[in-house]
């Protein structure tokens, strides 16, 4: 018999165990899957949880409810890769042999890569929102918050979930109107690039949303490190910004287990091909979702599009056909803004967001580069497509290659 | 995108002010390039960045990230602020001839 061995089941290893279980012949293939985490998070939902519009039912289920039958889950910490092996050492002393690998091993936070991060204030008037942990940390600490300086950071690029940070300004403003206390906040964006938008177009559709929700933003602000008792983070070109309260998206890399392998970049992400996700030395190892060193973002639907994209070829793969699918680095991404609102994006490695309608051109219904209520409701619908649907492998019916029908094009490029 | 003539040779630029091609690419052009983003000598430690990118970028055209730069050549981050000062991710790119990572929005 021979071994497919997953490594990581978050959104990216379940969604394709699920949906290789039912193209693999269950005599002729075992499906092994690894994760250290026995729950599974839905963690777009993270946004919602400071907010206290969502509670941990929303984003958190045990990860055995969608490993389907046929496919063992180890919890266990992955200690290394041994690709010339075929093998792959767990933390507590085992091994697992493989004939394939699929790496889906995700990204992490690395709050200790910048100094004063994780010391005295951490939680306590410094906080993150991309782990469950931080996010209702984070929730419990705003309930009582009596306003002040808030500061959104982000250390440094790529990011899991790039527009979380800007939804998260946006919600925040929206949160304490609905407080009432609104003019007790000072609200202020610190980032490393030029500005909160980046890309042409989206800049000049949605430049100035955040300054019109009253959101300062500090550009070309890189952190060196932050100042746990003066409160304030400090740049490399030694600039400052004072804070009261901190929300910061720290350093983001992968797996720990990856760097230990030698098969990362600097950030830890596994270089591969763009189109069919395999590793340009070791032909039988793939990865998958944010654990992949690719020109597109880290994001839960583009690691939906990719499986969708794999799973087929990995079939023709194994038949001795040549791999047809090619991956165009797709994504879709609402964006969540307040007062029950929501912008949505659609884009691959070449075409940048850009104005019109998704799916069908002229009714959509979902308005893309634009706010709308109907997107707003998309976004909240779709936690239950995620939990019902996508992570068990069953097809959404939406193409995973990026169309240009309803899109209008405009003239600009990267 | 557009055309402009940079130390004496016509090149195509995109919306952002990178070179379309980066085999366009001169050290002359370097030199102007780095004059008008504020640096206006380009030193031996300058040189020393901008040569590391063009080896390591020119295959894919895009400039290595400012950590893999960090790596590579041992210059410290807060070097690579004196010497490139506000944004050296994007300067370094720019006098390279060479596009950043890409943006998600």
């Amino acid at each position: 018999m021979k071994q497919l061995l997953i490594l990581g089941a978050g959104t990216a290893g379940t969604t394709v165990a699920n949906r290789l279980r039912k193209m693999l012949d269950s005599q002729a293939w075992g499906i092994t899957i690894v994760d250290q985490d026995a729950r599974h998070y839905y963690q777009p939902g993270f946004l919602f949880l400071p907010f206290g519009l969502y509670s941990q039912r929303d984003v958190m289920r045990p990860k055995t409810r969608f490993i389907p039958g046929g496919v063992e889950l180890v919890l266990a910490q992955i200690e290394a890769i041994q690709p010339e092996q075929n093998r792959v050492r767990l933390v507590d002393g085992r091994s697992l042999s493989y004939d394939f690998l699929v790496i889906a091993t995700g990204c992490r936070n690395d709050p200790e890569a910048t100094p004063g991060m994780l010391e005295q204030e951490w939680r306590k008037s410094i906080f993150d929102f991309y782990t469950y942990e931080g996010a209702q940390a984070l929730g419990e600490h705003l309930r009582t918050w009596d306003g002040g300086r808030l500061v959104v950071n982000i250390v440094d690029y790529p990011i899991k979930c790039p527009v979380a940070p800007l939804e998260f300004l946006m919600l925040s403003d929206w949160f304490f109107q609905k407080k009432g206390m609104r003019e007790r906040v000072e609200i202020t964006f610190v980032t490393p690039l030029e500005g909160a938008f980046n890309q042409p177009i989206s800049s000049r559709y949605l430049g100035g949303i955040l300054e019109r929700k009253g959101v300062k933003v500090v550009p070309e602000f890189m952190v060196e490190h932050v100042d746990p008792d003066a409160k304030k983070l400090v740049a490399y070109d030694e600039s400052e910004v004072a804070f009261d309260l901190l929300v910061t998206v720290p350093l983001n890399r992968g797996d720990a287990a990856i760097n230990r392998s030698g098969l990362g970049d600097e950030l830890d992400y596994v270089p591969v091909d763009m189109q069919t996700f395999q590793h340009p030395k070791h032909a039988n190892i793939f990865v998958l979702g944010d654990a992949a060193a690719l020109p597109t973002s880290k994001a839960g639907s583009v690691a939906h599009y990719a499986t969708d994209c794999f799973s087929e070829n990995f079939v023709r793969h194994l038949r001795g056909q040549s791999m047809q699918s090619r991956f165009d680095g797709h994504g879709t991404c609402f964006i969540e803004s307040g007062f029950g609102k929501a912008l949505m994006i659609d884009f691959n490695y070449e075409v940048e967001p850009l104005p019109g309608y998704y799916p069908l051109p002229g009714i959509g219904p979902f308005a893309l580069l634009k706010e709308s209520r109907l997107n707003h409701w998309g976004k909240l619908i779709f936690k239950d497509l995620y939990w019902s649907y996508l992570v068990k492998g069953h097809d959404l019916g939406v193409p995973p290659l990026m169309s240009m029908t309803g899109k209008r094009r405009e003239t600009s490029e990267a | 995108m557009g055309s402009r003539v940079i130390a004496g040779k016509e090149v195509q630029l995109t919306e952002n002010g990178f070179l379309v091609d980066p085999q366009d690419w001169t050290r002359e052009m370097a030199l102007e390039i780095a004059k008008e983003e504020g640096i206006e000598i380009m030193t031996e430690a300058h040189w020393g960045i901008i040569d590391f990118c063009r080896q390591e970028g020119l295959e894919a055209g895009k400039a290595p990230s400012l950590r893999a730069i960090v790596n590579g050549t041992g210059v410290s981050m807060k070097a690579l602020f004196e010497l490139f000062p506000k944004s050296p991710d994007k300067k370094v790119a720019l006098i390279s001839g060479l596009r950043m990572a890409a943006r998600c929005i």
